[in-house]
C-alpha cells in the first residue's frame, strides 16, 4: 500500500479524516515554501500537496493565481519543486504533487515519474489530465511505484466516474463544487452526493477540495470525506502577512484549527 | 466525393490529430464538451440545422463573399492575388461564421448564456452580434491590454448588449481571456455555452470551428474554378489561433498541388523573444486543452507572445495546424510587424481596402512568396489570400504605427 495510503487507513482507526494542505512550490521562495510546509506539518497537517506552479492554472481561483505567479516570478524551476519535495518529504508527511500536466510534459513523463520517485514524492494529482490522455503517466506511475489521482466532479456521468476511479490509486479528489479553488464561505450540498457516489465505485479514500477554510467547514467535510483538502486559504495566510515570519505563525494557527476540525467530523 | 474527404478523417474519435489535439481538462468540464460533441454532430447530419445555418450565412452575414481579382496589388506583388473578401462580411471578419454556427448549438443545447474570449475584438464583437440575435446573455473576457488597443470594439460590444470584462493576470492579453473564459465555465457551465473563436482548445471545438468556417474555401475553391477554371497555386492565409487559416484551407487539402501557406506573427522577429509565431518559434506542448505547438519555455511555462496585430498575438496554435505542419501538407512562416504593415499600407494604396492588421500578415506573405514561387513555376503564380477581415478597428493601432495621428489624438 501506499504512504497515503497508510495515512488514510491510520486516520480512519482513529475515527478522523486526513488533512491535506496545498502549497505552490517556490512561494513565497524556495526556502520560505520548505518553511512553509514544514510548519503546516508541525501544526498538523497529515499530507502536503506541493503545487507546480503554472503560468495558465485554469482550475484555480486568484489566491493560488497570485501565488503561483509569485513563484514564478522568484524564478522557481520544475528542477527546483523536487527539491521542495524531497525537503518536506524528510519530516516524515506524505507529499504528493499537483501538477498542470505541461510542465511534466515538458520535464518528460518517464523522468519525472522517476526524479519524484527519488524525491520521495508519492505521486500526482493531475487537474487538467483525465486518464484518456494519460497512457504514459500510467506506465510511468505504474514503473515507479507512484500514485495517481485524478479529478471527479458533480457533473461527471457515473460511467466516467467508474472509469476515472478505476485508473486512481492512492486516494479520489473528488471536486466539492463546480469551479475554481479558492475559499467560500459555504461548502456544497453537492459534494456529500459525490463522495458516496464514488463510494459506489471504489474502496480507495475519498478526499474533498475546493472551498474549505475553517476548521467548521474540514469538521463538516470530514464528516462525510476521508481527506480535508485546503488550499487557498492557507496559501492566503502568507500572502496577507507582512512578512514570512507573520505568515508562518499565521499558517501555524489555522493548521491547527483545520487539524482539529479533521479530528472532530460532524456526524 | 467532397473535396473535404480527405481530411475529413481528422480528427479521430477523441479529436486527435495524429499526436495533436485531444482533451487536457479539468474533469468538470469533460461532461459539457460530451454534450456539445453530441449536438455538434446531430446538427451537422440535421437537414433543418443545415438550412437555418446557411440561411443565417447568407441572409445575415452576406456570404459568400467575394472572391476579388486585386490587379493594382497583384502587380505590385507579382502574382495574380485573388483576395476572398471576409472583410465584407457582416461584423468585419470570417469569426462571424464560426459565432452563428455556435449559436445556434447554444439555443439547440437550451443554453441561455454565452462567454467568450477576445484578442482583437472581433470575435467579442461577432459574438456579442450573435447573442443580440440570439437574444443569449454574453459576457465576453478581454485582456486589459486589448481593451486599451482595441478601444473601439470594445464600444462595440457593449453597445450590443454583452457585458466586457478585462482580465488582470498573466500578460493581460488573448491566452489571459481564454484562461478566464476557462474559469468562468468550470463554474456555469449548466446554463453556458464557451464559444471559443478559434480552431483550438479541447475537443471537439478544434473540428466543430472548422467546420464551421468551412465555408470559406468552399466558396473559393469554386470561385476560383468559376474565375480561372484552375485551381490556384496556393492559398494563403494569416495564423493565429487558426479559424481562417483552416477555414479556408479546408477545401483545398485533397487538392495536393495547392500549396498551402500559413504566415504567422513574427513580431520583431522569431529570432527574439518578442513574436507570437508557435509552429515557427515553439515547440509541443499542452494549453488550453489541446497538444499543439506552444511559445514555452524549458519547464513548460507559457511565454508571452508579442505582435502588433492583437488577433494573433498568442502563444498558441489550433491543434490541426500543428498536424498540417507535421505531416508537411501545408507550410508555416512568420510575417513581422514591419513586413505586416508594409503589406496593410500597400493594400490600401492600391485597392482602397483597408486590411485587419491580422490579414495583412497573409499579404505580407503574398509578397515573401511570389518571386519563389513564380520562379519555381516559370510563370505568374494565383495566389488565394484570405483576407481576413476589415481594418477598421485597427486605425488607431495603424495610425500611430504610420505617425499620421494629429497630435492631440
Ligand atoms: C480579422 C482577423 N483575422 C484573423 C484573426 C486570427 O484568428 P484565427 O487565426 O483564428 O483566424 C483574427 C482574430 O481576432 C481576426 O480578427
Amino acid at each position: 500500500m501506499s504512504r497515503i495510503g497508510v495515512a488514510f487507513d491510520k486516520a480512519r482507526a482513529d475515527g478522523r479524516a486526513v488533512l491535506v494542505g496545498c502549497m505552490p512550490a517556490g512561494f513565497p521562495t524556495v526556502d520560505g515554501s520548505i518553511a512553509a510546509m514544514t510548519a503546516m506539518v508541525e501544526a498538523g497537517v497529515d499530507v502536503i500537496e506541493v503545487e507546480i506552479p503554472y503560468s495558465d492554472p485554469v482550475m484555480d481561483g486568484p489566491v493560488i493565481q497570485k501565488a503561483s505567479d509569485i513563484a514564478l516570478a522568484g524564478g522557481v524551476r520544475t528542477a527546483d519543486t523536487l527539491r521542495i519535495i524531497e525537503a518536506v518529504a524528510a519530516t516524515g508527511a506524505p507529499v504528493v504533487t499537483m501538477t498542470y500536466w505541461n510542465p511534466i510534459e515538458q520535464y518528460g513523463v518517464d523522468a519525472f515519474a522517476r526524479d519524484l520517485a527519488a524525491a520521495g514524492g508519492t505521486g500526482l494529482i493531475t487537474p487538467d489530465l483525465i486518464p484518456e490522455e494519460a497512457g504514459e503517466w500510467l506506465a510511468a506511475s505504474e514503473a515507479y511505484g507512484l500514485d495517481r489521482t485524478f479529478l471527479v466532479s458533480p457533473s461527471s456521468t457515473d460511467a466516467r466516474l467508474r472509469m476515472t476511479v478505476e485508473h486512481c490509486r492512492g486516494f479520489v479528489y473528488a471536486t466539492a463544487i463546480m469551479g475554481v479553488t479558492g475559499a467560500r464561505s459555504q461548502t456544497s450540498d453537492a459534494a456529500p452526493v459525490l463522495v458516496s457516489r464514488v463510494r459506489e465505485a471504489t474502496e480507495l479514500p475519498v478526499g474533498v477540495g475546493l472551498g474549505v477554510g475553517t476548521g467548521a467547514q474540514a469538521a463538516t467535510v470530514a464528516g462525510y470525506a476521508d481527506g480535508v483538502i485546503v488550499g487557498s486559504a492557507l496559501i492566503r495566510r502568507l500572502l496577507d502577512a507582512p512578512d514570512l515570519d507573520a505568515g508562518l505563525a499565521a499558517l501555524r494557527t489555522l493548521s491547527a484549527e483545520l487539524a482539529e476540525g479533521v479530528r472532530n467530523p460532524a456526524r | 466525393m467532397s473535396a473535404g474527404e480527405t481530411a475529413e478523417r481528422f480528427p479521430d474519435s477523441a479529436g486527435h490529430f495524429g499526436r495533436f489535439g485531444g482533451r487536457f481538462v479539468p474533469e468538470a468540464l469533460v461532461a459539457a464538451l460530451d454534450e456539445l460533441d453530441a449536438a455538434y454532430r446531430k446538427a451537422m447530419t440535421d437537414e433543418e440545422f443545415r438550412a437555418e445555418f446557411d440561411a443565417l450565412l447568407r441572409d445575415y452575414a452576406g456570404t459568400p463573399s467575394l472572391l476579388y481579382p486585386a490587379e493594382r496589388f497583384s502587380a505590385k506583388v507579382g502574382a495574380r492575388v485573388l483576395l476572398k473578401r471576409e472583410d465584407l462580411n457582416h461584423t468585419g471578419a470570417h469569426k462571424v461564421r464560426n459565432v452563428l454556427g455556435q449559436a445556434l448549438l447554444t439555443r439547440r443545447m437550451g443554453k441561455r448564456r454565452v462567454i467568450a474570449e477576445t484578442g482583437a475584438g472581433q470575435h467579442g464583437v461577432a459574438t456579442a452580434t450573435a447573442a443580440a440575435l440570439f437574444d443569449l446573455e454574453c459576457v465576453v473576457y478581454m485582456g486589459e491590454v486589448d481593451t486599451e488597443r482595441q478601444a473601439l470594439n470594445v464600444a462595440r460590444m457593449r453597445m450590443l448588449g454583452a457585458t466586457v470584462i478585462p482580465v488582470t493576470t498573466g500578460s493581460r492579453t488573448l491566452k489571459d481571456a481564454m484562461n478566464e473564459a476557462m474559469r468562468d465555465w468550470v463554474a456555469n457551465v449548466d446554463d453556458t455555452h464557451y464559444l471559443i473563436g478559434t480552431a483550438a482548445g479541447p475537443h471537439p471545438f478544434p473540428e466543430l470551428v472548422r467546420d464551421f468556417v468551412r465555408g470559406i474555401g468552399d466558396e473559393a475553391r469554386r470561385q476560383c474554378l468559376d474565375l480561372t477554371g484552375a485551381l490556384p497555386d496556393a492559398v494563403l492565409a494569416c495564423v493565429g489561433g487558426g479559424s481562417n487559416a483552416l477555414g479556408i484551407f479546408h477545401a483545398f487539402v485533397p487538392d495536393t498541388d495547392v500549396r498551402l501557406y500559413g504566415f504567422e506573427a513574427g513580431g520583431e522577429g522569431v529570432d527574439t523573444d518578442r513574436h507570437a509565431a508557435s509552429i515557427t518559434g515553439g515547440t509541443p506542448g499542452v494549453l488550453h486543452g489541446a497538444r499543439t505547438y506552444v511559445l514555452q519555455n524549458a519547464d513548460g511555462q507559457t511565454i508571452e507572445s508579442h505582435s502588433i496585430s492583437a488577433g494573433l498575438d498568442y502563444p498558441g496554435v489550433g491543434p490541426e495546424h500543428a498536424w498540417l505542419h507535421d505531416s508537411g501538407r501545408a507550410r508555416y512562416q512568420p510575417v513581422t510587424d514591419a513586413e505586416a504593415m508594409a503589406a496593410f499600407e500597400l493594400l490600401c494604396r492600391t485597392e482602397g481596402i483597408i486590411p485587419a492588421i491580422e490579414s495583412a500578415h497573409a499579404l505580407a506573405g503574398a509578397v515573401q512568396i511570389a518571386p519563389q514561387l513564380a520562379a519555381e513555376l516559370g510563370r505568374e503564380p494565383v495566389l488565394v489570400v484570405n483576407l481576413s477581415g476589415r481594418g477598421d478597428k485597427d486605425v488607431h493601432t495603424a495610425g500611430e504605427y504610420f505617425g499620421i495621428l494629429d497630435k492631440e489624438q
